[in-house]
């Protein structure tokens, strides 16, 4: 089933306008639980209290403030907070370009299908144009009374947008000071490298499954029928064993298992 | 090998709170709807719904014993090349730090990885779900990029999105003419600021200067939440001092 696009727009690029229909390229698989009230079995509600009182606090009295010291909040209200709202915008503006895998993985926040609306040829010929050349492209754009920053690449064809965390808020390794601790010795990093090196292979995102998730799954499909399984409590393992000594061992057992796939 | 994980950003840092008529920073509270009675955590349960108001309850010591025996054990199944995990598998980043004592074991993963340019692909659980990380070497710091599972991420065919069709050459190479003249060698972060985080903050300010827009509570609950400086937390980690 095909589906629903989430929102229309133009990409621009110089005096270029492709336009474009926006997809959610994820499919939230979280099991998701209700918060029931422990007596009634039934669903419960949320409100706002007053935690000194205890009382609750009707909608049309709560403020909307912004901490800028513990205890001292600015107050903004409903006007002040329409004031900043962009205006409305159906352009994804490409600011720049930059050689694919520039920007690091822990930026990227939700990937969004970009998909042609109507004009395919110059859609597909963006896509081809930003794979001959290798690179991502910086955007912005404004979606439901938001300012957007991400980056449009090239996936698999098509174009994935994606929305990136706030430049202020990222904290890169650069930032940090390398881990304390003697280096490794040359004969260590022979170890590592060959152990590494025979668990190396292609990325199959198949071959991950969320496990947990299927138990909890199972657990409930049977409960449901009023057969709870007996579940045992988890024991934690720890070990502690020299640095090379574990090396050998994994190197030998990992061949061994190759032995018997050959 | 003993680790810690730090998150690799820190939280937005334009969240409102909801205050009361005086002021008042509120909580939200679970309610009976019935009876209109505040519920503590102990007084509510976790269901999933099977049918219109039926639930099946699953505990919080079913939750746990229902976890995986690997339960915190990052375990490490492949190293892959690290540019070849299509971005959108992505999710959030943490940095691993050493705990105490495997320090040498660290640097050495962190080394052998950064040599090889290799991405380790692990599963471990934690918070009652499992997760999906690629571990990278940056800098000589680990860090871990949680990843989506792969029924949790559409293929183009299933969004509906058209078939590929070839495109005229005149139209690709129109493209690439503009990509090349707008391209940088180097990313500047700053391209990526949040414009509404901005301008909140802006607003703030213009607002704080006047007296009757400020509240000011008494609240001794608010002073044990200090302002955590993680970048902070994680160097003095890294340095291996307590």
């Amino acid at each position: 089933m095909a589906a629903r696009a989430i929102w229309k727009g133009e990409l621009k690029l110089g005096t270029n306008k492709v336009p474009v229909k926006l997809y959610s390229a994820v499919e939230d698989q979280t099991v998701r639980f209700h918060v029931l009230d422990d007596r009634a079995k039934k669903r419960v509600k949320q409100h706002m209290i007053d935690p000194d009182s205890g009382e609750e606090v009707p909608t049309e009295e709560i403020q909307r403030g912004y901490e800028i010291e513990p205890g001292r909040y600015v107050i903004l209200t409903e006007e002040d907070l329409e004031k900043i709202e962009p205006p409305p915008s159906r352009d994804i503006e490409i600011a720049e370009f930059l050689p694919e895998n520039t920007i690091s993985q822990q930026w990227y926040e939700r990937p969004y299908y970009v998909g042609p609306d109507g004009d395919t040829k110059a859609y597909f010929a963006l896509v081809e144009a930003l794979k001959n050349k290798e690179r991502e492209a910086i955007a912005h754009w404004v979606m439901r009374k938001k300012y957007y920053a991400g980056v449009l690449r090239s996936v698999d064809d098509y174009l994935v947008l994606f929305t990136m965390r706030d430049a202020q808020e990222v904290i890169l390794a650069d930032e940090l000071t390398k881990p304390a601790g003697a280096a490794p010795t040359q004969k260590e990093l022979a170890m590592a490298t060959q152990l590494v090196e025979m668990l190396e292979g292609e990325f199959d995102p198949k071959a991950y499954k969320d496990e947990y998730r299927e138990r909890v799954m199972e657990f409930i499909e049977k409960k449901a029928k009023g057969r709870a399984p007996k579940l045992k409590p988890v024991k934690a393992k720890r070990q502690t064993a020299a640095l090379d000594s574990v090396l050998a061992k994994s190197i030998e057992a990992l061949r061994r298992k190759e032995k018997r796939a050959a | 090998m003993p680790v810690n994980l730090y998150p690799a950003a820190r939280s937005n840092r334009a969240s409102l709170r909801m205050l009361g008529p005086d002021g008042q920073p509120l909580a939200r509270k679970y309610f009976a709807e019935k009876t209109g009675k505040d519920l503590d955590a102990d007084d509510t349960v976790r269901g999933y719904e099977i049918g219109e108001n039926k639930f099946v309850i699953v505990t919080d010591e079913e939750f746990e014993r229902l976890a995986p025996e690997k339960t915190r054990d990052i375990d490490l199944k492949q190293f892959v090349p690290a540019g070849s995990i299509p971005p959108t598998y992505f999710e959030r980043g943490y940095f691993l730090v050493p705990a105490a004592g495997s320090q040498k074991a660290y640097k050495l993963l962190a080394g052998t990885m950064e040599k090889s340019e290799l991405a380790g692909i692990a599963t471990f659980v934690m918070r009652g779900k499992e997760y999906l990380i690629a571990i990278f070497s940056d800098n000589g710091i680990l860090r871990a990029e949680t990843m989506r599972f792969a029924d949790e991420l559409r293929s183009p065919s299933e969004v509906g999105l058209p078939k590929k069709k070839a495109a005229p050459k005149a139209a690709v190479q129109k493209f690439e003419k503009i990509i090349a003249n707008k391209s940088k060698k180097q990313f500047s972060p700053n391209k990526l600021q949040d414009k509404q985080t901005d301008s909140l903050l802006k607003l703030v300010k213009k607002k704080q200067s006047k007296r009757g827009n400020v509240v000011k509570v008494e609240d001794e609950m608010e002073t044990d939440h200090k302002v955590i400086d993680l970048v902070q937390v994680l160097k003095k980690s890294l340095g291996g001092k307590k």
